[in-house]
């Protein structure tokens, strides 16, 4: 795969000789982050988030796993073992925050990540599959967030666990049967927290394992790049390593101070209080709201409170799951050839309020569910849909997109104030 | 299935392949049999793994609640739990029921009557699940000076379902009536639920 100009790995020790020959597996690492991986030459530091986020990844499996040593899945001593990782395990207190926290980060992280797929038109031909992928790793990562939540059963954890299960309530007919037997209970209890953490531990593998498929169908056209154009030769490209390795590395540096930023001066800056309430099942807390990474989602969930045909609950449980769905189609929906917004004007200006309109219904999915705030959330899930399957399909038709440059190497040297080979040819 | 241009196995007799080929033929029977009955071997692992995810017996065991309801006066309810979910326990006064019985049943959205909410001769015991049918959240109104919605019942904080004194949903995201779970009095002051 990749391009013919691509380094060949040749191990110059007899032992690695040797290796190669019986497990080719370091001529694996280095044609897919090393110097046999030739990457466009013009990347930004938006394309630091993909590695961001397999750092990530790594950081809550290390966290995790030793976690999990000292935490005690039972509905009985749940929060009390949350407690004593808190305030007995030796630096208990240090691996919960980073792991607590660094859910946050990734979720942080995996959104810039997808925003810049949007940007510069990552998820269109040839790269459709890495988008699907992508969708695919986002809907674990939300399952496996959701599930850890409920691990400290806490009050918040309890009654997120009530409320996200009860969406399959909504489902006609079967619904009611199929919450039962996701709880195997008729309320969040012993049995749903056992499963959860077993699912909590499996399910960042499986998502590995589709980063791994994620990286794959990537390195099959290469990564895009903020002109959107393709690549026409060597000059277009620099081997992955070292030159984008070190530009990850600064990157991995700004993520780390911001983790650490976190961690050790606002660790509960993006918890909530209440869960550090022993679960109760007879009380619920006066204002129920998930993490802010599920907000805006939880926004269309509240947005629909009149029954049309079927009833409000499963219309807003059909919006909640169809707008995440929803970018599997995106490679179809959008039809215009220019991948970056770049070179797109209508489309850029209709992204950046996108960018808003989500920001707002993060703001909604968090705030009381007064009249104005119902308001507000309905016409910012309106717009969410609006932008996918009207606004969308619409501009890729009648945008008339700026000239693109010839080549990579084209619009790097005309931003260096260089002369492009195309103006030189005119001259 | 068949395809006639495959190689003879050794020991088979040509004229009796022309002859006979038909579809599916003896090997193609043997092949679709073993698959279908490791398939039926699959279905039957597969069977327990989904059914192991149901309620486990000790947690079926939990499904009977027995009350007390002697001490509850006019107007008073009770919070109690059955099956680990919040069931309320509501001593409707006179100007409560008449309220419930005044609405129309065309205005609900979930039309049912006081009558078939309650058992017959003991209107005044109205009990349901604390269990908002929206997401699930335990509705106020119970407990003493809870905030009992625009309706008089319940009022669910999490989404603004509010249900009347039948605990009948009359606004907000809810779908349904608060669920009355199977109950019987097994004396004037003893409830058995489940």
């Amino acid at each position: 795969m990749s391009f013919p100009w691509a380094k060949q790995y040749e191990p110059k020790q007899p032992l690695m000789r040797w290796l190669d020959e019986k497990l080719p597996l370091p001529r694996l690492v280095y044609n897919a982050v090393g110097a046999g991986y030739p990457v466009p030459r013009n990347l930004n530091y938006f394309w630091n988030f993909g590695v961001l986020a397999g750092l990530a990844l790594t950081l809550q499996i290390v966290t995790g796993i030793v976690l999990a040593m000292h935490y005690a899945a039972n509905a009985g001593v749940a929060f009390e073992s949350v407690e004593q990782i808190m305030r007995d395990v030796n630096a208990g207190w240090f691996l919960r925050y980073a792991h607590a926290n660094g859910a946050s980060m990734f979720l942080l992280v995996v959104y810039i990540h997808i925003a810049r797929g949007l940007y510069y038109g990552s998820y269109k031909a040839p790269r459709e599959m890495v988008w699907l992928l992508g969708v695919v790793i986002f809907l674990l990562m939300m399952a496996t967030a959701f599930m850890g939540y409920v691990l400290p059963w806490g009050q918040m954890s309890f009654w997120g666990a009530q409320v996200i299960t009860g969406f399959f309530s909504a489902i006609p007919l079967v619904g009611e049967s199929i919450r039962i037997w996701l709880l195997g209970g008729y309320a969040p209890d012993n049995a749903a927290l056992n499963r959860f953490f077993s699912l909590h531990y499996l399910l960042p593998f499986v998502t590995a394992g589709v980063i791994i498929l994620h990286i794959w169908a990537l390195h099959i056209p290469g990564s895009n790049n903020p002109t959107g154009v393709d690549v026409k030769g060597e000059q277009d490209t620099v081997p992955f390593h070292p030159y984008y390795t070190a530009k990850d590395g600064f990157g991995v540096g700004v993520f780390m101070l911001v983790f650490a930023a976190l961690i050790f001066f606002s660790p509960n800056l993006l918890g909530h209080p209440d869960n550090y309430i022993e679960a109760n099942p007879l009380s619920t807390p006066a204002h129920i709201v998930p993490e802010w990474y599920f907000l805006p989602f939880y926004a269309i969930l509240k947005s629909f409170t009149a029954d049309f045909i079927i009833p409000a609950k499963l219309w807003g449980v059909l919006a909640m799951f169809g707008s995440i769905l929803l970018l599997f189609f995106l490679p179809w929906l959008d039809s215009s050839p220019v991948r970056s917004a770049n070179y797109r004007p209508k489309y850029r200006a209709f992204l950046i309020v996108l960018l808003f309109d989500v920001l707002l219904l993060g703001y909604v999915g968090g705030a009381e569910a007064n009249a104005r705030n119902v308001i507000l959330g309905q016409i910012a899930s309106a717009y969410y849909f609006a932008h996918f399957l009207i606004i969308l399909p619409m501009v890729a038709r009648s945008e008339r997109p700026r000239p693109l440059p010839n080549s990579i190497t084209e619009a790097v040297l005309e931003k260096h104030g260089g002369t492009s080979p195309a103006k030189t040819a005119l001259a | 299935m068949a395809i006639v241009n495959d190689q003879l196995p050794p020991g088979e007799d040509p004229a009796l392949l022309t002859e006979e080929v038909h579809d599916p033929r003896r090997r193609d029977f043997i092949n679709i049999a073993a698959v279908s009955f490791a398939g039926v071997g699959a279905v039957a692992i597969v069977l327990p793994l989904i059914n192991q995810m149901n309620p486990s017996a000790d947690v079926l065991a939990q499904s009977t609640t027995e009350l007390d309801v002697s001490k509850i006066a006019p107007g008073q309810a009770i919070k109690s739990s059955f099956r680990k979910q919040p069931l309320f326990v509501r001593n409707l006064t006179p100007a409560e029921i008449a309220e419930a019985n005044a609405v129309p049943l065309s205005e609900l959205r979930d039309p049912q009557t006081l009558a078939e909410r309650t058992k017959a001769g003991k209107e005044n015991w109205l009990i349901t699940l604390g269990v908002c049918t929206h997401l699930g959240c335990v509705p106020l109104g119970a407990g003493e000076g809870e905030n009992k919605g625009p309706f008089g019942g319940y009022f669910c904080p999490c989404h603004g379902s509010a249900y009347d004194t039948a605990a009948r949903i009359r606004q907000g995201p809810a779908p349904t009536n608060l669920q009355v779970p199977e109950y019987a009095f097994t004396n004037d002051t003893t409830v058995l639920v489940g």
